[in-house]
């Protein structure tokens, strides 16, 4: 009997047939109408076929890869819970970098999968639609499992439990919220650069790589899968935001400098958002894998200076911000790490002095700046402590108000001097923390007069619960804050040291090692 | 000349496309951290899916990669044989 047995399809075919192929010309419908958001951007395209995956995914082979990828993920967590895994990290200390990454990141996946439904709904072509329908699906698999990894440390410890309610009110949250809601309240094509370019390859390349690294060392096979697990769709999520910015450069000239903008404005807000991992990667890690300034130096000035050499042949120049930002990689940790020791009463995590041995890795690390900026400080303070004179900052400081960041970064080229700088918009004055700051704010004042900034919210009275009284004589405001931020004072924020988290760790762990 | 680099978790299945890699790519350079390896190499990099088998000892599909990648620079050139990465255009 003869057999005819047709030829398995190429990747390459199966790529066209299984995306373009399914596309289709609208006939009774204007394409306009269809797509409306296309052209208020000023971005021309001329033809979408261009747009091709690089990784050729069809939805058949994504359900089947990812499905493998959640079921190692959620094997490795099961196992990790069930043997009391959260006893076996470094010291307790540790467990804070994870309140700070469910308060701080977690909403902004799930923003991420909102953000690329919309913006799959959006594009006309096959290629990119498909490959973002992709994408809002990776980022709520890592919402959920973000939420689900780290649910296990909130049945041990404190700061977790309101950490949703938190995101839309704490001050520090703002930053990485007002990140996302920028990106997501631009049209479709600087989303995709926001995102694909500033979040996914400046951002997650150093949150999920190093940092996540780390937490393997420190112990903490929860995060370590959650956060390789999501790394694995962020290749894919890079690729997509490259293959964009590549496709709006070849497309059209005018393109060109709608793009350079963007790059400069999107690293400029996606490096300020990283302030919180290097303090995270050089302070809250017990056991460091690399240095702030180390993996600044692989992943982004490497890395990054890699594909801007690319990108040269368009005429795209590094960001604005890009020679300041690798002078600052000395200094941002420090810098960052003071400032949440000063207000640590306000935040729902703990903060701590870091020990000699510390101090010392850091003076290794940072040999031009540590001994001479920041050991004296953070000698200081600890010294402070021992004597009962802890220093907890109860008055509010000033927000950049495009970054929204307290004003603590320092002039490029003098780690002595606050940097100031302001803006007049309409009668109104504007204070930001750098150039990068105030160039984004100068270019589109109509979105950043409206930012939401903690502390002018928290003077404007927006900050308390309805049963606060203001006019009643023993009115404490902070205190009414961090009712309305519902944290529990005394248990979720202050020192470590003393705090119920280091109590109950250390007497588990005794548990856990002996009868 | 910039680099290109790939990054896998640390398990079973990597240590075979780990070991492929570096058969086929001789200036490549293997960067091992905890939970995760990072190989780097100049200008272009090619992981070819016989050279995987032969060292896995079964049939490997290239986009089996996925499972265990965690980053990837360069541009992307993937066939059902050949994974590359490269500067090159």
């Amino acid at each position: 009997m003869d057999m005819k047995v047709a030829k398995k399809l190429g990747l390459k075919e199966r790529y066209n047939l299984m995306t373009r192929d399914l596309d289709w010309e609208p006939s009774y419908q204007a394409k306009e109408a269809i797509y409306p958001f296309l052209e208020y951007e000023g971005i021309k395209i001329h033809d979408w076929s261009k747009f091709e995956d690089p990784f050729r995914l069809t939805m058949d082979a994504y359900w089947k890869y990812q499905a493998e990828k959640e079921r190692k993920l959620y094997a490795i967590l099961d196992a990790f819970n069930q043997s009391n895994g959260h006893l076996g990290v470094t010291d307790a200390r540790y467990i804070n970098n994870l309140k700070l990454f469910l308060t701080g990141v977690t909403p902004l996946e799930y923003m991420a999968h909102r953000g690329f439904a919309h913006v799959g709904r959006q594009l006309a072509g096959a290629g990119p639609r498909v490959a973002c329908l992709m994408q809002s699906l990776d980022e709520i698999r890592h919402a959920q499992t973000q939420i689900h990894s780290m649910s296990n440390y909130n049945k041990y410890y404190n700061g977790f439990q309101n950490w949703r309610h938190q995101h839309d009110r704490v001050w520090y949250l703002s930053v990485p919220k007002s990140f996302f809601d920028d990106a997501v309240t631009s049209g479709p094509f600087e989303f995709m650069v926001a995102i694909g370019f500033a979040f996914e390859y400046v951002l997650t390349n150093l949150l999920f790589v190093p940092f996540i690294s780390g937490a393997a060392y420190n112990g903490d096979m929860g995060a370590m899968a959650f956060g390789f697990s999501a790394q694995s769709d962020e290749s894919r999520h890079m690729t997509l935001g490259l293959e964009m910015i590549k496709f709006l450069l070849e497309q059209d000239p005018a393109n060109v400098p709608i793009v350079q903008r963007w790059l400069d404005k999107w690293f400029w807000r996606g490096y300020r958002v990283l302030t919180l991992v290097a303090m995270m990667q050089d302070y809250m890690l017990p056991k460091r894998v690399m240095s702030w300034k180390e993996a600044w130096e692989i992943y982004a000035e490497q890395n990054g200076g890699a594909l801007f050499a690319d990108l040269a042949r368009y005429g795209i120049k590094p960001p604005a911000g890009w020679v300041q930002a690798c002078k600052d990689k000395d200094h941002l940790s420090h810098q960052a790490w003071a400032v949440f020791y000063n207000y640590g009463a306000a935040a729902p995590f703990h903060t701590w002095t870091p020990s000699a041995e510390e101090m010392d890795w850091l003076s290794s690390k940072y040999p031009d700046t540590f001994d001479k900026y920041y050991r004296p400080r953070y000698e200081h303070w600890a010294e402070q402590a021992k004597e009962g004179n802890r220093f907890y900052n109860g008055t509010l400081p000033m927000l950049c108000t495009t970054c929204q960041i307290p004003m603590f970064f320092t002039e490029p080229d003098d780690p002595t001097k606050i940097c100031y700088r302001e803006s007049d918009y309409k009668g109104d004055k504007y204070h930001f923390c750098s150039d990068g700051c105030k160039d984004i704010f100068d270019h589109e004042p109509e979105k950043y007069i409206q930012s939401w900034l903690p502390v002018h919210q928290i003077y404007q009275g927006n900050c308390f619960g309805p049963d606060a009284d203001p006019t009643s004589p023993d009115f404490n405001p902070l205190m009414e804050v961090l009712k309305w931020y519902k944290l529990e004072f005394g248990q979720d924020n202050l020192d470590y040291e003393g705090s119920p988290d280091k109590k109950n760790f250390e007497a588990w762990r005794a548990q856990a090692t002996k009868n | 000349m910039s680099n290109v680099f790939i990054a896998f978790q640390k398990n079973e299945e990597t240590r075979s496309i780990i070991e492929a890699i570096l058969a086929d790519n001789p200036n490549a350079t293997v960067d091992d951290q905890p939970g995760m390896v990072r190989i780097d190499a100049p200008n272009t990099m090619t992981i070819k899916r016989e050279t995987v088998e032969e060292v896995m000892g079964r049939r490997f599909n290239l986009q089996e990669l996925h499972i265990n990648l965690i980053t990837l620079t360069g541009h992307i050139d993937e066939t059902d044989d050949e994974f590359t990465l490269s500067w090159k255009h």
